[in-house]
Order: structure tokens, then sequence, then C-alpha cells
């Protein structure tokens, strides 16, 4: 039978970054992927925020493949036929702004775990991982068809539907109402195409969130980013809404690209991928515990991801939360200890890292966003709003606050759009 | 194979070699409309699929004889990677012939230089090639390393099983089946799509990442003549490769009754001469 230290399943941000600190480390150290390449099968919105990054890999930002530097940010409200933009420009004189950047999954997963393997970790890939194995009623390893690893320590980085995380007994399965489905189209078109339809320079890139048609109204956003030759263009939508109003995220996708909006920008465009994934909307409050005896989970196994409403951080808090983990495993090591004691460190070192007071700020983003006002109303409002303050028709124009008092309060009480802003404001 | 008449040793075991290629991934192979030659570059590339039933059918000889599997490629590092397959799947080890003086070689300089290398590695009972690779299709290969070894050769074989010390093999022809048996030290190339090859295991796919599975040996370890090798020791010419351009589909749907979609979808493929009425 084969022996490690330590065993991860799973070879996406969070996988990667325990196995690359702990080989840094000396431990013998094995991560085992499903798919062939790491990150060929994951999915996500496109955009990074590189804060964790610089600090563990020395050379992220001469190594590391990374798409374009976001330096404008758009959030638009959409209906049917009109939309409105707020754009906030960040671009500095040299072009680069370090906050966030756009990447493509295959290529930044297997960076990562391509440092791991340097650092000395052996990665399996094309190997399922299906079951834990026990031995005295304590997980002691893995089982993939035939074979049995035993390890000190069970790492789970499977990512958001966690098998692992369940059979640990960490956390039960995930209610309709909990996940959010989405879907995302890569669209290639010529580098200088992208460069001028979105204006940007030869490192810049596009962040985009859409609210109201997008979804068809319900919970949930559209997104676009920009990489160097592709546009990545999706949506995210509660699943709960999605089978009360008996509708396929399929068809969502379908009607946000016909839009006006949407058209001219991936117009010629040549979809070259096509993937659907789901989202957790737990929130820590609902997480029941991230450790237990010679077992962690990380990363979207954990439920780290933050929800802003219209946008997804998940791989940097997959990241800080791998290194958290395998710094606490290193102090088990030196205490002899794997048991939930001997790595009760672990969420000393999230909480060190500012990941939970993260996590606890945006705990009520969830029930903010199960208002379904914001993805309703407001988009509607703010567009007529627009729509009959630049509308012409020789009837006479009406003044600006009449018309901002039938578009915003003839719908919504003014209370209660204070109330939700604020609650917005608050989680966001 | 000077030894080669030789009487195989009962209860030994076989040894046996299987070559391997590496190729582009068939849903990605493209021609370079310019260069008129695969697109290598940047393509995903695996393990030619009939090499896999090819190793398939010595893990097959193995479990039930018993002896060892050899993994042999000719390329480049990357080979490595179907190399690595071969033993997540369960061949004991590898070797690997990589060396500058082999670039451009067709099938002449491949199966000389394959031959060479098997020839070094000890007393060989059988030896496997896939029928052909998937990227240039000519099955050459197999047939020219047995003629370089001098042992006899069945190839297009579907199955095959040992008795006492002979080997019995099926094999596909144009419009049928023919059983042939030979003697041992023998070559077969395997029919594509014969078996079912067996997924790698972890353990095992651990073992080939680990251990010191694969040996690299250069043309001087196999002992090869370079001036044999390489473009210098092909004699394809390449004049000219035409690439086809598919019409575009006309994109007419039927919608409606369907016994009258049918008759009319018929009877426009009749006007337009794709069938006859
Ligand atoms: C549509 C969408 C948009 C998003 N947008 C963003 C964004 O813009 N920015 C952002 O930072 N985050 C975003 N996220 C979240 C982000 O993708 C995740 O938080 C992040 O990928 C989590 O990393 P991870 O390593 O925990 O899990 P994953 O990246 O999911 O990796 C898990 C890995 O485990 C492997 N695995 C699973 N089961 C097994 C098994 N049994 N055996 C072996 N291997 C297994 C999987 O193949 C996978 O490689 C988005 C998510 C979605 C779905």
């Amino acid at each position: 039978m084969d022996e490690f230290d330590v065993v991860i399943i799973g070879a996406g941000p969070a996988g990667s970054s325990t196995a690359y600190r702990l080989a840094k480390e000396g431990f013998n150290v094995l991560f085992v992927e499903r798919s062939n390449r790491p990150g060929s099968k994951n999915v996500f919105g496109g955009r990074i925020y590189s804060y964790p990054f610089p600090e563990i890999y020395p050379d992220f930002w001469k190594e590391a493949p990374i798409e374009r530097y976001v330096t404008q940010e758009n959030l638009v409200f959409m209906t049917e036929s009109n939309s409105v933009t707020m754009k906030f420009d960040s671009s500095s004189s040299e072009g680069v702004s370090t906050q966030s950047f756009t990447a493509l999954r295959e290529k930044f997963d297997s960076w990562m775990a391509k440092k791991a393997e340097e650092a000395g970790a052996l990665l399996i890939t094309g190997t399922r991982v299906d079951d834990l194995y026990w031995e005295n009623g304590k997980i002691a390893g893995i089982i993939a068809g035939p074979d049995t690893v035993r390890s000190n320590v069970v790492v789970a980085a499977d990512g958001v539907v966690s098998d692992f995380a369940q059979k640990a007994g960490l956390r039960r399965e995930l209610t309709a109402k909990e996940v959010s489905v989405a879907v995302k189209e890569t669209i290639k078109l010529p580098k200088e195409t992208i460069q001028d339809r979105f204006n940007l320079g030869k490192r810049e890139g596009a962040a985009y969130s859409f609210v109201g048609s997008a979804t068809g109204y319900l919970r949930g956003g559209g997104f676009l980013y920009t990489n160097k030759e592709t546009i990545s263009l999706g949506a995210v939508v509660n699943s709960e809404d999605l089978s009360l109003q008996k509708k396929e995220i399929f068809e969502i996708i379908e009607n946000f690209k016909l839009h006006p909006f949407i058209q001219k920008l991936v117009r010629g465009g040549k979809v070259v991928e096509y993937s659907a994934h789901m989202i957790p909307e737990l929130g820590v409050n609902t997480l029941p515990a991230l450790f237990k005896d010679n077992f962690l989970a990380v990363g979207d196994a954990a439920a780290m991801v933050i929800n802003h409403g219209y946008t997804y951080r998940g791989v940097d808090l997959a990241v800080v939360s791998g290194i958290s983990a395998a710094e606490a495993i290193i102090q088990a090591r030196q205490r002899g200890d794997y048991s939930h004691m001997g790595l009760s460190s672990y969420p000393d070192f999230l909480k060190k890292r500012g990941i939970m007071d993260d996590m606890n700020k945006f705990k009520n983003a969830p029930s903010f966003l199960q208002n379904a006002r914001i993805f309703t109303a407001y988009p509607r409002m703010v567009c007529d709003f627009f729509d009959r303050m630049y509308t012409v028709d020789g009837k006479g124009k009406e003044k600006i606050f009449d018309i901002g008092k039938d578009e915003m309060f003839g719908k919504v009480s003014v209370l209660k759009m204070l109330r939700d802003m604020m609650s917005g404001l608050r989680s966001m | 194979m000077e030894d080669g008449q030789e009487a195989r040793p009962p209860n030994q075991g076989l040894k046996i070699v299987v070559c391997i290629k590496q190729v582009p991934k068939g849903e990605q192979l493209e021609i370079d409309p310019v260069k008129k030659t695969l697109r290598r570059e940047g393509v995903e590339s695996e393990m030619n699929p009939a090499d896999k039933n090819a190793v398939e059918m010595a893990l097959g000889f193995k479990d039930e004889h018993g002896g060892e599997v050899i993994a042999l490629s000719m390329g480049s590092r990357s080979f490595e990677r179907s190399l690595r397959m071969a033993i997540g799947m369960g061949a004991d080890r590898a070797v690997l012939l990589s060396d500058r003086a082999l670039a451009g070689s067709d099938t002449t300089p491949t199966s000389y230089a394959l031959a060479g290398t098997i020839s070094l590695l000890g007393k060989i009972d059988l030896i496997l090639c896939g029928e052909e690779t998937s990227d240039s299709s000519t099955g050459h290969v197999g047939p020219g390393i047995a003629g370089h070894l001098e042992i006899p050769q069945i190839t297009y074989v579907t199955e095959a099983k040992v008795e006492n010390d002979k080997i019995i093999a099926k094999r596909q022809v144009e419009f049928g089946f023919e059983t042939w048996e030979t003697t041992f030290p023998a070559l077969l190339t395997v029919k594509f799509g014969c078996n079912r090859p067996r997924e790698p295991t972890l353990s095992r796919k651990i073992k080939a990442k680990r251990g010191n599975v694969i040996q690299t040996w250069s043309a001087k370890d196999a002992g090869l003549d370079e001036s044999k090798l390489g473009l210098n020791g092909s004699p394809t010419i390449v004049s000219t490769i035409d690439t086809v351009e598919l019409p575009s589909r006309k994109g007419e749907l039927f919608s409606g009754n369907l016994g009258k979609n049918v008759s009319d979808l018929i009877s426009r493929l009749v006007r337009d001469g794709f069938i006859r009425g």
C-alpha cells in the first residue's frame, strides 16, 4: 500500500496551494485530480483577486498565466431594450492595475499545480478519488478504484459539491436554495478587436456585472470578462428561482446573449467552450465545521466563496484557506498530533489572514441577495428613469424630480428602497 | 536476433515489448493550410489508440503466463507521458529512445531504430505494435521491425493466445478472418478496438511517476548508425497534400406534419440527385 504524509483530493486552487506549501516544508504529499489537466473542467467567471499570491509565490507577477489586468469595472442595469452602465476606470499610467486580473482556469490551475509539483508534491491526474479510507473509526487515507493510499491527513479540496466534506461528516448536502447555477461561454475574438471594442490597452482588461433582464429578473447576475483573445460571458442564477419559474439556465444565457448590448460586444466571435457549474450561497453561518481528526476541508469544499451579488470571489479564498490548512498541518506535525486538537490552529490561521472577517462581513449577503427586488424592480426603475429623462417627444418634458418620483416611488415604497440599499451597502 | 530460433523454455513467463507512439488527439487533428503538414504545436497528444490495444493484449498475456512487459517509444521527451500511461496500465518499465539525430525520421529509420533498441533488451519473446498510427496511418513500422530482426510477424491481429511454444493469432483481412500460428519470438500488430484497454490505477500511476521506471536512451546507447537516421535516412518525399473543404449545410428545416416532412425530404433528395427515386 502506498503511504504519504498528506493526501489532497482535487488540484484546483485550494488543493494546489495546500500541496505547494506542504511540499516546501518537506512533507511527502500526494494530490489527486479527476480531470486529465488541472483546471480543464473548472468553471469560473474569470477574475482573480491577486492579494494572496505574491507572498506565496515570490515570482508570481513574472510567471503566472495572467490574461489581462482588470482596469475597468462596469455595473450594468438592463431591461430587454435598455441599459444603464456605471463605469469605474482604474487604469494607471502604466496600463496595469494589480488588484485583480482575468485568467483562464486551465492555464491558471495547471500553473498552480506545476508549482506544487516543482516543490516536490506528487500529482496524479485522470484519477477520481472514490472514498475515504477509515481505520478504527478514523480517516486514514483515500480509496480510488482498486487502490488504497494511506496518509496521516486527508485534505478535501474537491470543490463545491464536495463529496468528501460530506463523507467526513463535516457538512450536509446543499439544498436548491443554497446553490446557484452558472453557465459560461468562452468566445474567441482577435486581440485587437477586444481592445478596440472595450477601449483597452494591450494588457488592460474589463469586468462587467449585469443585473435585470440578464437573468430574466431572477436572483443572480450576468458577467463578462475580457481575456487576451477571448471573452468570458455567463450568468449565475439562483436554482430555486429557476425551478419556481420553470426556466432552464440555457434559455437564460441564450436570451442574455441576444441582448443588443451583449450582441455588440461579442459580434463575430466564435464560441470555443461552453460549461455549467454550481456555486454555494452559504455564508459562514451555515458552515458547520472545517476540520476533524486527520481531515480538513479547503476552498469551495469548505464553502469559502463570497457572493457580492454581482460578482464572485472564490479563487483567492481557496488559496488563503489552502495555505492556512497547510500551516495548521505543519503545526500538527510539530506537536505530533493530527487529531482535531492537533489541527485546531486552522481557523486561527484563517482569522490571521483576515478571511474570517471578510466571510463574516459578507455573511448577510445571501439574505440580502434573497431579496428579489434588487433583481426585478430596480433594474427596470433605473432604465425607465433614464429612458424618460432622455425622451423628447414634443409632449412637454417632465421635470427630473417628477420622473424620479414616478419611477422610483411608484413601484416600491421609499422606505423599502432605503432599507434595501442600506442592507445592500452593509453586505457589500 | 541471433538466438531467435531457440525454443522458449517452458514456465518462464513471457518477455514482451510493446511499441508505442504518442500522437495528436484525434478531435484536435488539423492540417496547416499553408505548410500542408499536420499541426502539432499546442495540440494535446495521447497514446496512439491502437497501441493501447497492444498494451492491453500484452498485459493479458502477462496476466495469464507471467513475465515482463516493457513499453518502448521513440520520440521527444514529451512521449514519456504515453510511456507513463502504459506503466499506469500495468507495464513493468519503459524505454524512451530520444535523440536529435532521429528528428524527421519516416518509417524506415524508425523501424531500424526500434529494432536496434529491442535487440539490446535481452531475449524477447513477443513484440506487439498497434496496427497503425492515427497521425500517419502507414502501418509500416511493425512489419519493418520484424524485417530488421528477421522474425515472423502476424499483422492486424484481433485475438491471440499462447500454446506451449507457439502463438496462435486471428487476423482481420478484408473479407473475414484468418488464423495463423508461429513460433517465438514473433511480432504482432494489433487491430484498433480489438479489446478494452484497462484504465491506469492510482497505485500504478504513483509507481509510474515516482519510481525510476523510464530509461532514456540516445541513438548511441542503442548502437544505431546515425547515417541511417533522421531526414537523411528517410526516403519519403511529400510532394503535395490537398485539403478538402467541406460544403456548408443548407440548414433547411422541414416543420409541421411528420409524414409530409418525410416525403418532402425524400423528393428533395431525389430532385437534387443525392438518392435515386
Ligand atoms: C460561474 C462561476 C463564476 C465564478 N466566478 C469567479 C470569479 O470570477 N472569481 C473567483 O475568484 N471565483 C469565482 N468563482 C468561484 C471559484 O470558481 C471557486 O471558488 C474556486 O474554483 C474554488 O477553488 P477550489 O480549489 O476550492 O475548487 P475547484 O476549483 O472546484 O477545484 C476542485 C478540484 O477537485 C477536483 N475533484 C473533485 N472531485 C474529485 C474527486 N472525487 N477526485 C479527484 N478530484 C476531484 C475537480 O476536478 C477540481 O479540479 C466562480 C464560480 C462559478 C461557478
